[in-house]
């Protein structure tokens, strides 16, 4: 079975602790401004949102390529072949997240690649925010807090 | 170099100019970061008797060589100068992003030089480094300021600045980076207002590089484990942060109450507790850079006239506005609190120095006259009222804004005001806390817990159990705890990080991150080093031939 990437902002604390893994896992360095997953925070309301490539199977970036230098792996991730990127960025511009960037200072289309099935970020992150599960168990315990709500409700009306 | 990014930028606010120049690795690895470099940084360059709101007042923002690193709970900085409140070093910590953002534009430190003419802030753009007219945002409030310059510069940049309370010289002003997180003790963003420097944003778009990466991933991962394992820093401060010890403290007898004045445990002090605050307030939990804690509490106050929406109150807050002042409901609390952050005050100094006018006023020494109010303990209104009257240094509150040791001494009983050099006590009785007593009375920098957090062994029983009440063997263990707490501030990561990991990991991280080979010994006698480097400081001013 697929294991997907699955992200809970209501669990998210900001910390941007996945950054730092992430651009270290890929770069060697700390460098949130080259990592694949980006948290974006609303301080005033106080929510984080971590935003990150979700690997869509029927992705923009993979249709737009024009040297179709963008393949899926065994992982399930799009990743980029950098033999055959022409540094064109019309992934930037496909992308509908944002989530497919461009780093200036390497030259390179910037993009989560699942860390070959093992995603850095998902294994820093303190509060679970970021997942990597079965496609079916990622959705499962929000199926199953939901149900509960309903369960309480049953009962109620029951009593 | 590694760890560091190698570059300290000198800005000189009389003449206008920004000079960059190169770390020097040597005295980086003698004082570890941060608090030990930035005050060795400060000693070489200045007269420890200057006048402390003067332009020779050099003002250095400093990193550590684990800030903005995956080091445990790293997304820390320091601010160091002499202290406006103590006439001592002032060394304070600030988490957030800043100090990391600061490190991803290329620089470890700042040094801040001379006054400006005018108000201005300072921008960093990685690169480019520019002093900018701050003419439009003198006057503002921490939030105001922080996104008019975000709007001015770029949305994504970190902001550190100060409130009304830093113009207009309070003497424990502070100062705040990413709207809630406080450099705050000892009045520091009274110095930033006397050089007419109102923020410094950054914003950073490099990296980190440590000496061994391997070894630093194994490093870390080892240590974050153990943080994660641990009761306090897995389950106590996530679940309910800082403020679970309100309810730990009073059923140890070591809440302090009215001012000190009736001591140990305080009736319906549950109410003013972090899980009353999960209960009640909490919108969501927050971690600063990095950290695996995530103490942090969003919280609101959705209606009434305490309406309010913020950060905090961690514990030390919540009992001085609280227990200090005898209050038992949170929503006051909460509203001052966030008018602290907002005005730029430091959230301790400023409600004990109310407790201290409270009891002031109990015992006859001060009335309505000069108060402007009845200001018993327990006023609610009051404690609102008078820290906003603080930052802008109205009526009775520009008799606040010098601390409770000028005011108690102005009215002739400096025996109220509970602090060490001019600086207040914070929450934990150090008559239920012998080991805490002396760290207090011995702290380089006055009252202050975060200098050697004896709470730790006499209350939470880490590394082991002590008798509170005990003094024999303390002495031995303060100095342990002052020095290892001087190299944790150093390395810029976070103090909470002890009660899960020790000495053996911190010199691991810094050892494997800068390739300097630190050992254990190193790291402890560095600690010991910077903290008699302080105590340098103190003794060449006279601090002891003066009150």
């Amino acid at each position: 079975m697929t294991k997907i990437l699955s992200l809970a902002p209501e669990k998210c604390t900001g910390c941007r602790t996945c950054e730092l893994a992430c651009s270290f896992q890929h770069n060697q360095e700390f460098r949130p401004a080259a990592s694949r997953i980006s948290v974006l925070t609303w301080e005033s309301a106080g929510v984080s949102v971590p935003m990150m490539c979700l690997q869509c199977d029927n992705a923009a970036c993979v249709k737009v390529c024009p040297v179709g230098a963008i393949s899926k792996s065994v992982t399930g991730a799009m990743v980029i072949n950098e033999n055959r990127c022409i540094k064109c960025k019309m992934c930037v511009i496909a992308c509908p997240f944002g989530n497919t960037t461009y780093d200036g200072s390497s030259g390179k289309i910037v993009k989560c690649d699942l860390c070959q099935g093992d995603p850095a970020c998902v294994k820093f992150c303190p509060s679970g925010a970021v997942t990597y599960k079965e496609a079916a168990a990622a959705t499962v315990s929000k199926k199953k807090a939901f149900a509960a709500k309903f369960k309480d409700l049953v009962q109620e009306v029951s009593e | 170099m590694f760890g560091w990014v190698g570059q300290v930028l000198r800005v000189n606010l009389t003449a206008g100019t920004v000079k960059k120049e190169a770390l020097d690795p040597a005295e980086a690895r003698n004082y570890i970061g941060a608090r030990g470099l930035g005050t060795r940084l400060w000693m070489k360059e200045v007269d420890p008797k200057v006048d402390p709101l003067s332009d020779k007042n050099n003002l250095i923002f400093i990193t550590g060589p684990l800030t903005g690193t995956l080091g445990t709970s790293g997304g820390r900085y320091n601010v160091v100068c002499k202290a406006p409140l103590t006439g001592a070093m002032a060394a304070s910590n600030s988490g957030g992003y800043w100090g990391p953002e600061l490190k991803f534009a290329g620089y470890d430190a700042l040094i801040f030089e001379g006054k400006a003419e005018k108000p201005v802030y300072l921008w960093i753009n990685d690169d480019e480094v520019e002093l900018r007219s701050a003419a439009k945002l003198w006057g503002k409030t921490v939030n105001e300021t922080t996104d008019l310059i975000k709007e001015e510069t770029d949305e994504d940049a970190k902001v550190a600045c100060i409130g009304p309370a830093g113009e207009n010289l309070v003497k424990f002003a502070c100062i705040l980076n990413d709207y809630t997180r406080a450099a705050g003790r000892s009045g520091l963003g009274a110095v930033m207002g006397a050089k007419n420097l109102k923020a410094v944003a950054v914003k950073g778009n490099g990296g980190i590089r440590v000496a061994d990466p391997d070894g630093f991933m194994a490093s870390v991962t080892k240590a974050r484990r153990m943080l994660k394992e641990h009761p306090v820093t897995g389950e106590g401060l996530r679940a309910y942060g800082t403020n679970i010890l309100i309810n730990i403290l009073d059923q140890t007898g070591g809440l302090p109450v009215r001012n000190f004045r009736d001591s140990g445990t305080f009736p319906n002090a549950n109410a003013t507790g972090g899980e009353s605050l999960a209960d009640k307030y909490l919108v969501r939990n927050k971690g600063c850079m990095g950290c695996s804690i995530g103490c942090g509490r969003i919280s609101e106050v959705a209606s009434g006239k305490f309406k309010t929406f913020g950060e905090g109150p961690e514990y030390e807050a919540a009992w001085a506005y609280g227990a200090d002042c005898g209050i038992d409901n949170l929503e006051p609390i909460i509203k001052a609190n966030n008018l602290c952050n907002e005005l730029g005050l430091d959230s301790i100094t400023m409600p004990t120095t109310i407790a201290c006018a409270m009891e002031l006023f109990e015992s006859g020494y001060i009335t309505s006259k000069e108060t402007g109010c009845f200001l018993n303990f327990g006023n609610m209104d009051a404690i609102v009222d008078l820290t906003y009257k603080t930052a802008y240094r109205q009526g009775f509150g520009n008799q606040l804004a010098e601390g409770s040791f000028r005011l108690a001494s102005k009215y002739g009983h400096p025996e109220l005001s509970m602090s060490v050099k001019k600086q207040e006590l914070p929450a934990y009785d150090p008559r239920a806390l012998q080991g805490m007593g002396l760290n207090y009375a011995t702290s380089n920098r006055g009252g202050c817990h975060v200098r050697g957090y004896m709470t730790s062994p006499e209350i939470l029983g880490i590394p082991e159990k002590l008798d509170s009440l005990a003094t024999e063997g303390k002495a031995g263990w303060v100095k342990i705890f002052q020095d290892l707490t001087a190299a944790v501030d150093a390395a810029g990561i976070c103090l909470f990080t002890t009660f899960g990991i020790g000495a053996p990991e911190l010199a691991e991280q810094l050892a494997t991150a800068t390739g300097f080979d630190y050992t254990v010994e190193e790291v402890l006698q560095a600690g010991e080093r910077i903290w008699n480097l302080e105590r340098l400081f103190n003794l060449k001013k006279r601090f002891h031939q003066s009150r």
